[in-house]
C-alpha cells in the first residue's frame, strides 16, 4: 500500500478534522484564526502536490501522473483565491463563523479525489464530499432568503445529477464488470463489441458530469444559483469546482472510454455548441453582474468543453490551458463583484459600477482587463485559451465548432464591452474602500492575465505533459 | 416455474428510477415529496448494484451499494436543514413558491 502517494489529501483531511476541534472549542473568535490554518493547510497541500510521486494506490482506485498534478495545483489555487475573497466579505455581513473555510477545505479535499480518481466508487465520493459542502455553502447565509433557496434548488438539482450519475455507473459496472476504469477499458476494447448497457451508462454519467460543469442542457440552476447565493461563494462556485468536473470528465471520457470516442463525441459537440451559443445570446439582457457571470460562465464552458468534443491530443491541451486561464480571470473579475460596496451594502447591479473609472481607476482597469481576456481580445490571456481549442477544432476538421466558437465571441463581447463602458462613461458615486486581501487577489490575477503571453511555454509544457500521461 | 433473474430486478430498479425523476419534475406540491423521491433515486440504484453484484459474483457492487446509502444519509439531513432554513425565511415549502430567483 502506497501511503505516499495520497499525502496531500492526507494533509487536508488531518487538517480538517483539526479545524472541526479548533472550531468547537468555547474560545472567543477563532475564525480568522482557522482561515489562516486552512489556507495554509491548502498551501501545504499544493507543494506536496508538486512533490507527490507518480503511480496508483489502494488497488488501482487512486492514481497520480502529470494530469492529476496540474489539475490538482489548478484547483487548491481556485480554493484558496476563493477563501482570500471570501475572508473580509464573510466579516462584513456577519457570516465570519469557522465552517466557512472548513466547507472550502472539505470541498478542495473531495476535488482532488475527483482529480485522482480512477473507480467509479472513488469518483462518487469525491464527488459527493464536493457536493455536500457545496449545498451547505450555498444556503451559507441563512437568514437570507435568496441563499436559502439557491442552495435548495442547487440541493435538488444536484442530488438528481447524483442519482443519474449512479444508476449510469451501476450500468457500467453491470455490463463491464468492474468499476475500476482500467477494467473497464479491457471491457470497452474487447473484440465481440461494447454491450448496449454500457453505451448507456456512459451517456447517463456524461449527462451528470454536463450537470456539474453546467453545460447546456443541464444549466438550469446555474444563473438561479449565482445570483441567489453569496457573492464569494459564486466566485467558489465559477472557479474550482468546474475545474475539477472538467478533469474528470475528461478523465472518464478520455480514459477508460476512450475507445467509444464517436459515441461520446456527438453528445460533447452538441453541449459545446448550445453552451458557447445560450452563454453568448442569454447573458445579452441581464442587469444583475452575478447573473451576467453564470451566463458567461456556461459560454466558457462551452469554449472549453470544445478541446474534449474534438477528441485530439491537442484539443485536449487546449482545453487544460483554457481551464487555467478561466479560473485566475474569473477569480479576478469575482474579486471585483465582492468588492462592490456601498455605504456597507453589499452590491450586484452592472449600474453599480458607473463612475468606477474615476472614482477607482486601479479596479477599473483590472475589471477591463478582466472583461477584456473574457472577451478573447489578444495579448490577453483569455484569447490564448481560445485560439489554443479552435486551433485544436480546426485541424480537427471540426469547422462549425470553430466557426459558432468565433461567432459567439464576438456576440459576447458585447456584454463584457457593456461593463467597460458603464465603468467609464456613465456617472456614479464611489464604492467604499477595497480591503486589502481584494487588493492582492486582483494585482495577482490581474498581473497573470495581462502578462500570460510573455511566459506561456511553462503552462504549455506543463498542459503538454497531464495530457501525455492521461491519453499516452 | 418462473425464476427471478437479474432481468427482473433490472426492470425493477428502472421502473423505480424512472418514478423518482418523475416525482422530482411532476410534483408540484411539497418540497418533502422531493426528497423522498431523491432518497427513491438512490434505492431504485442500490437495487441495480446488488443485483449485478450478485449476478456478477463480484463483491465491489455490495460495496458500492454501502457507500451509496451512507452518503444517501448525509444527503438527506443536508437536503432536510437546507429544507429548514427555507421554511424559517418564507414560510412555506410549496414547490410553486420557490421562484424568487428567475429571469
Amino acid at each position: 500500500m502506497n501511503w505516499t502517494l495520497v499525502l496531500p489529501e492526507l494533509v487536508l483531511a488531518l487538517a480538517g478534522l483539526a479545524a472541526l476541534v479548533a472550531g468547537v472549542l468555547p474560545k472567543r473568535d477563532t475564525s480568522f484564526a482557522i482561515n489562516m490554518g486552512v489556507f495554509g493547510a491548502m498551501l501545504l497541500a499544493a507543494v506536496l502536490v508538486m512533490a507527490q510521486p507518480e503511480g496508483t494506490a489502494f488497488a488501482g482506485q487512486y492514481v497520480s501522473d502529470a494530469f492529476t498534478r496540474f489539475m490538482k495545483l489548478l484547483v487548491l489555487a481556485g480554493a484558496a483565491l476563493g477563501l482570500l475573497v471570501a475572508m473580509d466579505w464573510n466579516v462584513k455581513e456577519g457570516l465570519a463563523k469557522f465552517e466557512f473555510p472548513l466547507l472550502l477545505l472539505f470541498s478542495s479535499l473531495g476535488m482532488m479525489v475527483m482529480v485522482s480518481a480512477n473507480d467509479l466508487i472513488a469518483l462518487y465520493l469525491g464527488l459527493e464530499l464536493l457536493s455536500l459542502s457545496l449545498y451547505v455553502i450555498a444556503a451559507f447565509n441563512r437568514d437570507s432568503e435568496r441563499s436559502a433557496e439557491a442552495g435548495l434548488k442547487y440541493f435538488i438539482l444536484g442530488s438528481l445529477a447524483s442519482g443519474l450519475l449512479l444508476y449510469g455507473a451501476s450500468l457500467i459496472y453491470g455490463f463491464a464488470g468492474s468499476t475500476n476504469f482500467d477494467r473497464i477499458a479491457d471491457a470497452v476494447s474487447a473484440t465481440e463489441g461494447v454491450p448496449f448497457g454500457l453505451v448507456v451508462g456512459l451517456v447517463f454519467v456524461l449527462a451528470a458530469l454536463a450537470f456539474k460543469v453546467s453545460a447546456v442542457p443541464f444549466h438550469m440552476w446555474t444563473p438561479d444559483v449565482y445570483e441567489g447565493a453569496p457573492t464569494p461563494v459564486t466566485a467558489f462556485f465559477a472557479s474550482a469546482p468546474k475545474v475539477a468536473a472538467i478533469a474528470l470528465l475528461t478523465r472518464v471520457a478520455a480514459g477508460p472510454f476512450g475507445e467509444l470516442v464517436e459515441q461520446w463525441q456527438q453528445v460533447l459537440i452538441l453541449a459545446s455548441l448550445g453552451s458557447m451559443i445560450l452563454g453568448a445570446l442569454a447573458a445579452i439582457g441581464q442587469k444583475n453582474i452575478k447573473r451576467l457571470m453564470a451566463y458567461s460562465s456556461i459560454g466558457h464552458i462551452g469554449y472549453a468543453l470544445m478541446g474534449l468534443a474534438v477528441g485530439s491530443d491537442l484539443g485536449i491541451r487546449g482545453l487544460l490551458l483554457y481551464m487555467a486561464i478561466y479560473l485566475f480571470t474569473n477569480v479576478g473579475a469575482f474579486a471585483v463583484l465582492v468588492a462592490m460596496r456601498r455605504n456597507g451594502r453589499a452590491l450586484e447591479g452592472i449600474d453599480d459600477l458607473a463612475g468606477l473609472g474615476r472614482t477607482d481607476p486601479a479596479m477599473a482597469l483590472a475589471m477591463t482587463v478582466f472583461m477584456l481576456s473574457m472577451a478573447g481580445i489578444p495579448p490577453l490571456a483569455g484569447f490564448f485559451g481560445k485560439l489554443y481549442v479552435f486551433l485544436a477544432a480546426v485541424y480537427g476538421g471540426y469547422w462549425t465548432l470553430a466557426v459558432v466558437g468565433v461567432l459567439t465571441s464576438a456576440v459576447s463581447a458585447y456584454y463584457y464591452l457593456r461593463v467597460i463602458k458603464v465603468m467609464y462613461f456613465d456617472a456614479g458615486e464611489a464604492l467604499d474602500a477595497r480591503p486589502t486581501s481584494l487588493s492582492v487577489v486582483l494585482a495577482g490575477t490581474g498581473l497573470f492575465t495581462v502578462f500570460f503571453f510573455a511566459f506561456p511555454a511553462p503552462f504549455l509544457a506543463a498542459a503538454q505533459a497531464a495530457v501525455a500521461a492521461l491519453v499516452g | 416455474m418462473l425464476t427471478i433473474g437479474l432481468g427482473h430486478y433490472l426492470t425493477v430498479s428502472a421502473i423505480l428510477f424512472v418514478l423518482g425523476v418523475l416525482g422530482i419534475f411532476l410534483n408540484r406540491k411539497n418540497v418533502i415529496v422531493i426528497l423522498m423521491s431523491i432518497e427513491l433515486l438512490l434505492l431504485s440504484v442500490n437495487l441495480n448494484m446488488v443485483a449485478f453484484s450478485a449476478a456478477l459474483q463480484d463483491l465491489t457492487g455490495q460495496v458500492f451499494a454501502l457507500f451509496i446509502l451512507t452518503v444517501a444519509a448525509a444527503e438527506a439531513a443536508i437536503g432536510l436543514a437546507i429544507v429548514v432554513i427555507y421554511f424559517r425565511n418564507r414560510g412555506s415549502i410549496e414547490v410553486e413558491d420557490i421562484s424568487t430567483l428567475k429571469g
